[in-house]
């Protein structure tokens, strides 16, 4: 248990650089939805199951759906700026 | 500043705090070694006091009830503060108008939708929501609660319109019930304090039958609480998602006719 | 001092959300960083309330008195966990409002306030 425990804590360790690191949204939000899975799990792992289902449903869906939709609406406006530079 | 000075400054800087975090956290006790006296109090006790069987939510909407009005009506305050944001400017709606004539040329949209996208997403959506109104409702019972069965809730009209249905997305985004939701549960949360306050007692406290552990109908407000909550942030998260996709919801609706 | 791994994990995701922030050209990368910073807060309250030989204090189907693990910080940590995903909600409008008016998403080019 202990072992497992450790092993979770490393891997949280070594993806939260790896999140800050992706430095284009795009792919973030897909390292961010792993991380948020992650931490998930080791809320699990650690005895806290109410806690890991708001990690999941938070911070592995919503969270970067949010991310999604908001660039999604970025990106309309960016085209639609280019077009009446075009015309 | 520049770029590369600022980013030395902040490698000082982090060297420096991460020396302090590292001397200020040495001496806490280790972990697994746990000494504080309320959680042992708490978990003796809360069964018997108040027959809810999820000590977390016991703690959440009965002991600590009025931390979680707050952190309610911090969700309100931020979906009001998002809408207020998002609504159409006055130049934005000339451009509106602009647009009318020559609409966008858009290389993006229509990507026709696979069928199995749309099968497997209207077997999903009933287990979906009726998985979310059973976490929903048995927060008192088992782990999870109103928040989590809220957002289950919520992000169902999403894989709705990831399956293409526009139009019954739009529907049920609009509905005034969504809004109903939102704010009769953040009301809600405040009038079932305000009872217990007219009643004699303290605010938000605990006055209706206990009944047995274990059951659904247990652990008086509790349940009700966790309900309540439920729907606020079921409307809270569907009214943020409309709102970030509503111009191109419209466009899409547009082309369709 | 293998104890006390988790508290450095939880400075070191602490340290590492705060370069993201310091050094980021993109401000959707910038809020991302601050959720990434608000995890490392988990952490260590997790860490607070862990206690060796504790299961889920739920007490559906094991007897009171069990050796649970600390309830009253995953109530803490719920909370957090709202307030991470209620920021982030406010703080992607105003960077969709500041790409509008400003047409940049670069805090660099953003520095100067113009009007």
């Amino acid at each position: 248990m202990r072992l497992l425990q450790y092993a979770i804590l490393i891997l949280v360790a070594v993806a939260a650089p790896g999140v800050v690191l992706t430095r284009d949204p795009k792919p973030q939000v897909v390292t961010l939805s792993f991380y948020g899975l992650l931490c998930g799990l080791m809320f699990f792992i650690f005895q806290a199951p109410d806690v890991a289902l708001s990690q999941i449903t938070i911070g592995a869906v919503m969270l970067p759906l949010l991310i999604l939709l908001a660039l999604t609406k970025m990106r309309r406006h960016n085209m639609r700026q280019q077009q009446k530079a075009q015309k | 500043m520049s770029s590369r000075a600022r980013t030395t400054l902040f490698l000082v800087a982090a060297a420096g705090l991460a020396v302090i975090l590292v001397l200020g956290l040495i001496d806490l006790p280790p972990m697994g070694d746990y000494r504080g006296p309320y959680g042992y109090v708490v978990t003796q006790v809360a069964v018997y006091e108040r027959h809810a069987t999820d000590v977390v939510n016991a703690i959440n909407y009965d002991y600590r009830a009025f931390d979680t009005l707050g952190e309610e009506f911090i969700l309100f305050a931020s979906v009001v503060g998002v809408l207020l944001l998002f609504r159409p400017s006055p130049n934005q709606q000339g451009e509106q108008e602009q647009q009318k004539g020559g609409d966008l040329e858009d290389d993006e949209e229509s990507l026709p939708v696979s069928d199995a996208l749309r099968v497997s997403t209207q077997v999903i959506m009933g287990v979906m929501i009726v998985f979310g109104v059973y976490i929903a409702t048995h927060g008192q019972l088992t782990p999870g609660g109103g928040f989590q069965g809220g957002v289950i809730l919520a992000s169902t009209p999403i894989l709705i319109y990831l399956a293409g249905d526009v139009r019954a997305f739009e529907k049920i985004t609009s509905s005034p019930l969504v809004k109903l939701a939102e704010c009769g549960g953040a009301g809600g949360y405040g009038v079932i304090g305000i009872i217990a306050l007219l009643a004699g007692t303290h605010f938000l406290t605990n006055y209706l039958p206990l009944g047995t552990t274990g059951d659904l109908f247990s652990s008086g407000t509790i349940a009700v609480i966790s309900v309540v909550v439920g729907l606020e942030v079921t409307g809270g998260f569907v009214q943020l998602t409309q709102v970030y996709l509503r111009e191109i919801v419209e466009s899409q609706l547009k082309r369709e006719e | 001092m293998m104890l006390h791994l988790s508290y450095f994990i939880a400075g070191w995701i602490f340290l590492w959300g705060l370069y993201g922030i310091v050094t980021s050209k993109n401000l959707v990368h910038q809020v991302v960083c601050l959720a990434v910073l608000q995890t490392s807060t988990y952490v260590l309250l997790l860490t607070v309330g862990y206690k060796v030989g504790g299961t889920a204090p739920v007490f559906a189907d094991i007897p009171v008195g069990t050796p649970v693990v600390d309830p009253l910080v995953q109530a803490l940590m719920l909370t957090d966990i709202v307030v991470e995903a209620t920021v982030a909600a406010l703080l992607l409008s105003m960077v969709v409002k500041s790409n509008e008016l400003a047409n940049t998403v670069d805090p660099e080019e953003l520095r100067i306030l113009t009007g």
